[in-house]
């Protein structure tokens, strides 16, 4: 049976899909002839051109959640469509928070399987390969669902680069949960959303700006990551953070870098004061160019560094960032 | 308040892993250990079952062998025992089975509150804890990074991308943490003494209900066709810092037209 349909679930902050949303399209279209999106969210339906120009033919929409997490509801609502005879090969998810959600949620109601932590998909006749990254990303494995379908992949952000295909807008089809689903889920869906808090932050976003700034336990200190921000600031790019200085509480968790955290592909990636654990690398070893300060030699972010300098950051720092202040 | 903490006994993430290049399987061997991600979760139920006046803390686990030294360290922690589940059949399990099998021990212990690591530090899969709850009927509020239970209720700050929401739950729930959300307590010398008498409850898939076909390799239902070497990035050029470095950098990002 070859892959016939592709279901994408479209996850959406308030400018629209987010992007590995639309890499996930991208993908989707070279692996089946259906593509087809699940949407929610108060204005869901609008995102309806954008999922199209990325190749949906349609949207399932589930409509507002109101206070709820999406993993009850939404994975309720696909397998809702399932169970009514929509038969997708493949539901690929972006390995997002509510995205795990939604995944681990639909695997238990399907009985089927989920893999994540993929980083690249191929068709093989009926057979869909899946590589994943394996021990913090230092090795790279194959696998192959032998499990009936649909087939559930959590896909890392950034494994595929998205293209606008400018196809028209998808077709809206409504997708709600009726009232029966929703007291079946009454009590699996009882955690609510009281409020929502958004933290301050300037600049560039994270995972979109072209230079990257990243400090690591190195700085000594979180007085230090001042230095961080204001090189990222010079260059007009984001400042990033290894997991130690995010669990030593120097900066929130929206600043890291890695397995855990965000996956970063900027032009340049300056990392300063972090070692290289395998588990940072596979968040930014992406990056079009490196450069590593770490006052040790055999760091291993040297490894992947174009350019390494053994220093320390409270040396070279400061001398940068006057050179660029002295420029501009 | 009956807390439940799933707990993860793992090889020791600093020496090198590796697959089983015949069966695709991560091998395990020599002594395991409390997974990092754990300790997290094992001092959250400490603090909350104490906090709760007069709760305690029930790990759970899934490990070959009988294997109980990680489970030790939890219990030294001031967990009050343990459930261990242990069967050669549940070799290869994948995140649903073992999801399935823990959902069954979790059970047992008839908790109000079930906490579990966002992912663990070798599988990394991070959807097991939702599967559970799944299987188990209860909410779940995962990537907490803080939590307090009042009265029937669980109150989670949620880690999102632009920041955190605050969600409220009633019990029972399953609540997944993430890493540095409470620094985690070591093991004192009297608790280290008192560990070793502690119940720790074995038991086999039978025990639970399974069949082996259900679980295992059997029940993960996926191939690893090959395991490769990530693709390296060439290492470039080093220079020592003599005080002239950051002119290099410049120098660099000129000529990669970023300034
Ligand atoms: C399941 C799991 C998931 C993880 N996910 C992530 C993740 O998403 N992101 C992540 O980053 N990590 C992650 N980690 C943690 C990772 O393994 C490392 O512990 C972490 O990346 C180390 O951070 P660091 O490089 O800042 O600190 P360290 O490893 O302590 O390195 C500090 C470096 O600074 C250098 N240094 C010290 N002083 C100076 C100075 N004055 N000038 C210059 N250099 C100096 C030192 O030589 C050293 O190389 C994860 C770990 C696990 C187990």
């Amino acid at each position: 049976m070859s892959i016939e349909r592709v279901w994408v679930l479209a996850e959406a902050g308030e400018a629209g899909p987010v992007s590995s949303v639309l890499e996930l399209l991208t993908k989707a279209r070279s692996m089946a002839p259906v593509v087809e999106a699940i949407a929610w969210g108060p204005a869901s339906s609008s995102h309806a051109s954008v999922l199209g120009s990325y190749g949906a033919g349609a949207v399932y929409d589930v409509g507002d959640l109101g206070d709820a997490l999406p993993g009850v509801p939404v994975s309720a609502a696909i397998a809702g469509l399932i169970e009514a005879g929509e038969r997708p090969d493949v539901i690929l998810v972006p390995a997002t928070y509510d995205g795990r959600d939604v995944a681990g949620r639909l695997s238990a109601r399907l009985d089927r399987p989920v893999v994540t932590n993929v980083v690249d998909l191929e068709v093989e006749g009926d057979e869909v390969r899946s590589k994943h990254g394996i021990f913090g990303g230092a090795q790279v494995a194959t696998a192959c669902l032998t499990a009936e379908r649909p087939w559930i992949f959590v896909v890392r952000a950034k494994s595929f680069s998205a293209e606008d295909a400018g196809g028209p807008p998808a077709e809206v089809r409504q997708a709600s949960l009726g009232e029966s689903v929703a007291a079946s889920i009454a009590r699996t869906n009882a955690a609510k959303v009281l409020a929502r808090h958004a933290e301050e932050r300037s600049g560039p976003k994270l995972d979109e700006a072209t230079v990257v700034v990243s400090g690591g336990r190195g700085l000594g200190s979180g007085e230090s990551y001042a230095m961080i921000e204001e090189l990222a600031k010079l260059l007009d790019g984001a400042p990033g953070a290894s997991r130690a200085i995010v669990d030593a509480g120097w900066v929130p968790y929206a600043y890291q870098v890695g397995q855990t955290g965000k996956t970063v592909k900027p032009t340049v990636y300056i990392a300063c004061g972090i070692s290289g654990a395998t588990q940072h690398l596979v968040g930014m070893k992406g990056s079009k160019n490196i450069v590593a300060i770490n006052k040790d030699q055999d760091a291993p972010i040297f490894s992947v560094a174009d350019l390494g300098i053994v220093g320390d950051v409270h040396k070279v720092l400061p001398k940068l960032i006057e050179a660029l202040k002295a420029r501009s | 308040m009956n807390v439940v903490v799933c707990a993860k006994q793992i090889p020791d993430p600093s020496s090198p892993q590796s697959l089983d290049p015949e069966t695709g399987f991560l091998v395990r061997e020599g002594k395991l250990i409390l997974d990092d991600s754990d300790a997290y979760g094992v001092e959250m139920g400490l603090r909350l079952a104490e906090e709760s006046g007069g709760g305690e803390v029930t790990l759970v686990s899934m490990a070959p062998g009988g294997e109980v030294s990680g489970l030790r360290t939890a219990l030294a922690m001031g967990a009050a025992k343990a459930i261990l589940v242990s069967d050669d059949a549940l070799k290869g399990s994948d995140a649903l089975s073992t999801a399935k099998v823990l959902a069954k021990a979790v059970e047992r212990a008839n908790p109000d509150l079930v906490i579990a690591a966002t992912e663990s530090t070798d599988g990394y899969t991070g959807t097991m804890p939702v599967q559970m709850a799944e299987l188990l009927g209860m909410p779940s509020v995962t990537f907490a990074k803080k939590v307090t239970v009042e009265g029937d209720k669980v109150r989670v700050e949620r880690q999102t991308e632009a920041g955190y929401d605050e969600v409220e739950c009633t019990l029972p729930v399953v609540v997944t943490v993430t890493a540095g959300v409470v620094e985690p307590r070591y093991p004192s010398f009297k608790g280290i003494m008192a560990a070793k008498s502690k119940p720790v409850d074995q038991l086999s898939i039978a025990d639970l209900g399974f069949e082996p076909s259900e679980v295992g390799a059997a029940g993960a239902r996926q191939q690893v066709t090959s395991v490769v070497d990530a693709e390296s990035r060439q290492a470039g050029e080093v220079v020592v810092d003599e005080g002239d470095a950051h002119e290099r950098v410049l120098a660099f990002l000129e000529q990669i037209k970023v300034i």
